[in-house]
């Protein structure tokens, strides 16, 4: 077992780190006031193979690892989460369905595209009816001579107003519940597509959650992503992969909140001493950077067994629970040590805080996640 | 065409700087990055490489660490790497230094198209002396200061930042330019770049490789061959802060006088 990381994955971090400092860190801040999607970043990751890190090269991708991918999210979740999570949905959750499922020709017409950064990809899993129980879609698919006709609406999509490319699913044959659920690629120029209603959210306020509208929207039959009716497969596989993302990303953002904690009780003089003086200070930050620590293993270990082509699943629900909730815990005790400033906007913390609450709901809840780990302990 | 930059790996300054009780810097307890005015450099070679598909060829002597230095900049785009390493070179001046990377270049070879591009100088040493010497010792043009490079068949037109003012220059090549920060941004390495930096190649010049260079010789490398000598290094002593008066009026005139007088200044 070795816990060190190889010079290549030593340059990784150091290019996020350069890279989510210069141009990521400065607007995160105004990204999160004005609720903007922040294109011109995305821009900037695609210049340097950001968008496609772990895909081969014959798909456009820059042949790295999964390792090198959840460092890419966990750099930038450390001064935005926002960014983090733009880039993690778009790899983890359309990305790499259609590179774990789709044909060669599915493969070659969409990957480089995305992986070049030129298209932004999303998912559509939930409903307003169906968010942890995603098994009751209430989306239909028909097909029609040569395409698929849907009709059905999406709820909470992340990257939904800024993407081109969707990996939808929709229930083909609703006498087979989950097994009746096919998964689609839906291109934003479909006929019938259309998104709605932008969600106003807590925090990742810079990030574009939306609604999508399907009304006989016309999908070709060849954009059916594997077999029919093995979506609910798929969707659960890709919620695998993607919970190493938001895992990823909630480790960024506790990160970032020590990082921010360490520097400003250096800082801050009260009753004649710097707060980091104070045993209660090195306590907390001790506490808070092994939660962090620890996270980290899990997080990077799922990524390792995915890269490995192990079974993760488990895996990934460890990492995911527990770096989101560590996520959370570490944000708010950051706010807590900055007192009155932490809860103004003036300084960071807060929007940390607020940033790492979604970690803990989106992509599988943390009780989803326990479900997961209780399930593959044989605990019934 | 080639496009062969020179780089130095230096001790990050910006951070504090570590002084050894004998008065040399203590590299080791400061991180090592690659000297700014040379990343500009390394800029301009990729740049002039997307425009003319020029294999860029990155030179540095040092300690064989610095293979982490010229690893980074493959990962930004860089074809190859040479670095120059022995017992042999060390405590060389800047004299011995360019005698030694200037038999390194001709040992890669330079064409008629061929550049050679340095930073304009070292944050640890600060001298400026290197780039302009390789060239005097290659025999080649040089052009310093360099804020603006564009090729022209076989001339490079160049604009060079000086105090006072600009001055555009036209050179032909093989030439060397010194280039300074005004030149253009870095770029990062790149996730692709990363991935290949590690296969792309990295050959290392040891002074069995150099020796038969009509510049290398025992007495013109190393200490031996350095004319100057570090006598001591030092961090100068903290100025305590500055007094600062507001007005042009007579009595704040009259309180500078006396604060002056005070401190038998005047």
């Amino acid at each position: 077992m070795d816990f060190t990381l190889s010079n290549e994955h030593k340059l990784f971090r150091k290019m996020y780190r350069e890279f989510a400092e210069n141009e990521v860190k400065p607007l995160a801040e105004e990204i999160d006031e004005t609720e903007r999607f922040p294109e011109e970043t995305v821009k900037k990751m695609a210049k340097l193979g950001m968008m496609g890190i772990y895909f081969p090269k014959q798909y456009g991708g820059a042949g790295a690892d999964a390792l090198a991918y959840v460092m890419a999210v966990e750099e930038l979740g450390k001064v935005c989460g926002t960014t983090a999570v733009i880039l993690s949905a778009h790899t983890s959750l359309c990305c790499a369905p259609i590179f774990e499922n789709g044909t060669e020709e599915q493969k070659m017409k969409y990957l480089p595209d995305l992986c070049s950064g030129k298209k932004l990809g999303a998912f559509g899993l939930t409903e307003p009816n169906a968010g942890t129980d995603a098994s009751g879609q209430q989306t239909t698919a028909v097909l029609e001579g040569d395409n698929y006709i849907l009709n059905g609406s999406k709820i909470f999509i992340t990257n939904a107003g800024y993407a081109d490319v969707f990996v939808i699913f929709a229930m083909t044959d609703k006498k087979l519940g989950n097994k009746g659920i096919s998964a689609f690629i839906v291109e934003r120029g479909f006929k019938g597509f259309s998104v709605g209603k932008h969600e106003k959210k807590m925090g990742i306020r810079g990030s574009s959650t939306a609604e999508l509208v399907m009304e006989d929207c016309v999908v070709p039959k060849e954009n059916l992503l594997g077999e029919l009716n093995g979506g609910f497969k798929i969707a659960m596989k890709t919620l695998d992969g993607g919970r190493i993302g938001i895992a990823a990303q909630a480790l960024g953002i506790g990160e970032g909140a020590v990082e921010e904690a360490i520097k400003y009780t250096k800082e801050r003089v009260q009753f004649g001493k710097r707060l980091s003086q104070f045993q209660n200070t090195q306590f907390q930050l001790a506490d808070m950077h092994t939660r962090m620590q620890a996270a980290q293993f899990l997080v990077y270990n799922a990524a390792m067994k995915k890269q490995n082509h192990e079974p993760y699943s488990m895996d990934a629900a460890m990492a995911k629970l527990f770096a989101a909730e560590a996520a959370s815990d570490v944000t708010r005790r950051a706010v807590q040590l900055f007192g009155g400033y932490g809860y103004t906007r003036e300084y960071p913390v807060e929007r940390m805080m607020r940033d790492a609450k979604i970690t803990e709901i989106y992509e599988g809840t943390s009780e989803v996640q326990r479900m997961v780990i209780a399930s593959a302990l044989g605990v019934k | 065409m080639k496009i062969i930059v020179c780089v130095k790996q230096v001790p990050d300054t910006s951070g504090k700087v570590a002084v050894n009780p004998d008065g040399t810097l203590n590299r080791a307890s400061m991180a090592a990055i690659i000297n700014p005015d040379d990343k500009n450099a390394v800029e301009a070679a990729l740049t002039l490489k997307e425009e003319t598909g020029a294999e860029v060829v990155i030179v540095s002597m040092g300690p064989p660490p610095a293979e982490g230095m010229l690893r980074e900049i493959l990962a930004m785009g860089a074809d190859r790497a040479v670095l120059v390493s022995g017992r042999e070179f060390g405590g060389s001046d800047t004299f011995a230094t360019s005698q030694i990377i200037a038999a390194a270049i001709n040992t890669i070879g330079v064409d008629k198209e061929d550049i050679i591009l340095c930073g304009r100088q070292a944050i640890d040493g600060d001298t400026a002396q290197v780039g302009p010497q390789i060239a005097e010792k290659l025999g080649l043009p040089q052009v310093s200061y360099v804020a603006e490079i564009k090729k022209e068949g076989d001339s490079l037109i160049c604009k060079r930042m000086l105090e006072d003012g600009y001055m555009t220059i036209k050179v032909k090549t093989p030439c060397l330019l010194t280039c300074i920060k005004e030149l253009n941004t870095p770029r990062y390495m790149s996730v692709p770049g990363i991935v290949d930096c590690y296969s792309k190649p990295l050959e290392i010049f040891d002074f069995n490789k150099l020796k038969d260079d009509p510049l290398i010789e025992l007495d013109t490398i190393g200490l031996k061959g350095s004319p100057t000598n570090i006598f001591k290094s030092f961090t100068p002593p903290q100025k305590g802060a500055g007094m600062m008066l507001e007005g042009a009026d007579k009595e704040t005139c009259q309180k500078l006088a006396g604060i002056l007088a005070g401190k038998h200044i005047i």
